[in-house]
């Protein structure tokens, strides 16, 4: 025991839980712990430029790496910058752990400058918070906000901290366990629940695993697989879910939903046992509730039991950790097939039948590149390699659910619940300060580069590269293509312009290598260029401003009325 | 259909925000609410009164045991449960009624807290049924004021150990 500062205890804490980096910006309220980080920390901290860009790296560090992600802000403006990226963590479930300053305890309450109830701001969006009320809270609170973060269902914890507090002095000692008498995860599944899961998907005629990201965040991506290769079942992994299973696997058959394909849509639908597997029944993926997988038993796998029925009721539930459900259902699907329990072979077939029938189209170029074509590009030359992609969002994420092959856990990185644009640069650079070891390519949209450009920054002066992959259309993509399907064509607000900024330029101002592509010419080797470089990179890849991203279930609709590529009539009279 | 939830809470600073953030966020509207101690120093009692579905009633109780600060949710069965609740009430009262008034009060259990020259406060402590009766009989003569706490509730000493815990799903 050793008697410190506050300031000095939240970094002791965060060496006690073993955090190698953590995100943020210093100001006023927050100063006490980064002079504590002057006088020295294991913890290196990355300095972003924007806290919400603080907050977005700390959640790609989390989902590449599946440790805790950890950003640091002020009181007051540099908390509210945070509220994004948690209510992002929240949605998605990455675990993360906020600490912000606040004004001097006995300010609070009087509007003093720069003070924000942080702590009533974010209380719908995180799964606990706490304002430290006096220093020696600091160890216990700090041990308790890592502990909610990561066990049961994974999700952002804020710990507020008034200067003062940081300030005043405390004997120091970091507990090894939290008193927490209402914080109770499951931590094991009910047998009698597996052996009735596994009886019925062992006999299935018609069955799908359809996985979500708490695979990832329950580390089961190996069981996963083993129980896909015993009982010979098909996986359809979700947005968040994807890079749960390898997607060069036999086994896997796409991505549900409203930009899913047809064949994976078929499948979940007309499935007659549905396993979900960490995933949530979210109206991007079921389209109209009341019609979604009418003919299927629901299985539902999750840690979170509020999930249990939520939208979909279930027919057998099994609440706790995933790593061991999936692993005890594998192992009591294999008995029954030992037994004898046919595997769906001819459902297998149907669905690979539906893939040939109903591949992912797109149309020929003509005046520009395909933004399709692009992604299959960087796709081709980094295929193998270990990569983490990241994506804003918009038509460009959905373009990169469809063409970017995963095929390692934690190697798809991308803002789902929320769907904040602007997601994929901060996010790319947390991923690089997890795996520094890898290649982390963000592909983005124009739209969202613009949100969070600044980083590139902090990717370049933290010497964390990334490569951006830009798909430009200039235009707010995906909000015009529902402006064309579903507004007449009243085109409101949402053109950006391919050429301002000019993103090469601006890449260049940051000190990244900036590249423009116009052509289907200049792309593999820009691309190369930008892999091999080393460097923070940016390639603008000016395509098709009318491309719109197919297939497309319209908001509301049944996901089998989805609306499917339809080539032009001249390309079909030029044939 | 009208459920009564009884949250025992750690008596920590945004508890009971917490809980009420959840209603308003996830569009479940509470009737009538009461928070007091309990028999465990540092633990609170929540009693809640909502108006929802059988389904929506399991998604409040789960949501609202995944709160850190949240030891235990119950769900007071009518049948096997006291319900109580307390109710002030100011009515217009010229001495020609008065001792009506009273009458009334005292059949309710209740009794006088406060006497005007035209108005008296009464206190009146049952079931909610009961105190809706008292104010309907009161609603005559000109109700001036009228508060009431929400109910609160325990369950049977009889069925203390069949008390409903909805978490148990699995």
């Amino acid at each position: 025991m050793s008697r410190m500062r506050g300031a000095d205890a939240i970094l002791r804490s965060l060496e006690a839980e073993g955090v190698d980096v953590m995100f943020g910006i210093p100001g006023g309220a927050i100063m006490p712990a980064y002079d504590a980080m002057a006088r020295g920390t294991t913890v290196r901290h990355v300095l972003a430029r924007h806290e919400q860009g603080a907050g977005h790296m700390a959640e790609g560090y989390a989902r590449a790496s599946g440790r805790v992600g950890v950003a640091i802000a002020t009181s007051g403006p540099g908390a509210t910058n945070l509220v994004t990226p948690i209510a992002d963590a929240w949605m998605d479930s990455t675990p993360l752990v906020c600490i912000t300053g606040q004004v001097r305890s006995f300010l609070i309450g009087t509007d003093a400058f720069q003070e924000c109830d942080i702590t009533g701001v974010t209380m719908p969006i995180v799964k606990h918070s706490w304002l430290v009320q006096e220093a020696k809270d600091i160890p216990h609170v700090l041990k308790e906000a890592f502990h909610v973060a990561t066990t049961g269902r994974c999700g952002p914890v804020l710990v507020d901290v008034p200067r003062d507090v940081q300030e005043a002095e405390l004997d120091f000692h970091y507990p090894d366990r939290v008193d927490l008498p209402g914080w109770r995860p499951p931590a094991k599944v009910h047998p009698l629940q597996i052996r009735e899961a596994a009886r019925m998907l062992a006999h299935a005629e018609k069955p799908v695993l359809y996985v979500g990201g708490g695979t990832l965040n329950g580390d089961a991506c190996g069981e996963l697989r083993e129980l896909a290769e015993v009982g010979r079942l098909p996986v359809i992994t979700t947005l968040m879910g994807k890079s749960a299973f390898p997607e060069t696997h036999e086994l896997h058959f796409g991505w549900p939903g409203m930009h899913g394909p047809k064949w994976s849509n078929l499948a979940m639908n007309t499935c007659d046992v549905l396993v979900a597997v960490g995933a949530r029944f979210d109206d991007r993926v079921t389209g109209k509730l009341s019609a979604f997988a009418p003919g299927a038993t629901v299985i539902h796998l999750d840690i979170d039991a509020a999930e249990i029925s939520k939208l979909r009721e279930a027919d057998v539930p099994v609440v706790g950790p995933l790593k061991q459900a999936l692993a005890e259902l594998a192992r009591e699907v294999a008995k029954h097939r030992h037994e004898g329990a046919p595997a769906p072979d001819a459902w297998l077939h149907k669905i690979a039948e539906w893939r040939e029938e109903f591949p992912l189209r797109y149309g020929a170029r003509r005046d520009f590149m395909k933004p399709q074509w692009v992604i299959q590009q960087l796709q081709s030359l980094t295929a193998g390699d270990d990569v983490i992609v990241t994506t804003g969002v918009g038509q460009h994420q959905m373009w990169a659910m469809q063409y970017v092959v995963s095929e390692r856990p934690r190697s798809f990185i991308t803002s789902g619940g929320l769907g904040t644009m602007g997601y994929g640069i901060p996010a790319a650079i947390g991923a690089k300060a997890a795996r520094p070891e890898a290649t982390v390519v963000c592909v983005d949209g124009d739209g969202c580069f613009q949100m969070t450009a600044q980083e590139l920054v902090t990717a370049v002066l933290e010497d964390l590269p990334i490569v951006v992959v830009l798909i430009n259309n200039g235009y707010l993509g995906m909000v015009q293509q529902w402006q064309d399907m579903f507004f007449d064509g009243r085109r409101s607000h949402v053109h950006l312009t391919h050429q301002v900024p000019d993103y090469a330029r601006l890449a260049e101002a940051y000190g990244a290598l900036g590249i423009t592509v116009d052509s289907d010419e200049e792309l593999a080797p820009a691309l190369e260029e930008a892999l091999a470089s080393g460097r923070t990179a940016v390639v603008d890849c000016r395509v098709d401003q009318s491309e719109q991203c197919f297939p497309m279930i319209p908001a509301g609709a049944a996901a089998l009325e989805m609306v499917e590529y339809e080539e032009p009539e001249e390309e079909r009279a030029r044939q | 259909m009208k459920h009564t939830l009884s949250v025992m809470v750690e008596d920590k600073p945004g508890a009971l925000a917490r809980i009420s953030t959840m209603f308003a966020r996830r569009g479940f509207n509470i009737d009538s609410l009461a928070v007091g101690p309990t028999e465990r120093p540092g633990v609170s009692c929540i009693s809640l009164r909502v108006d929802c579905e059988q389904h929506s009633l399991e998604q409040i109780e789960k949501q609202i045991h995944k709160l850190v600060n949240v030891l235990r949710v119950t769900e007071l069965a009518p049948g096997d449960a006291v319900e109580r609740e307390l109710l002030l009430l100011k009515v217009s009262a010229t001495p020609d009624r008065r001792a009506e008034l009273i009458a009334t009060a005292t059949a309710f259990g209740g009794r006088v807290v406060d006497l005007g020259p035209d108005a008296v406060v009464f206190e009146v402590t049952g079931t909610p049924e009961e105190l809706d009766s008292f104010h309907e009989l009161c609603r005559p003569h000109g109700i001036q004021e009228l508060i009431r706490t929400g109910r609160i509730g325990m369950s049977r000493s009889s069925t203390k150990l069949s008390a409903k815990r909805l978490s148990a799903i699995n």
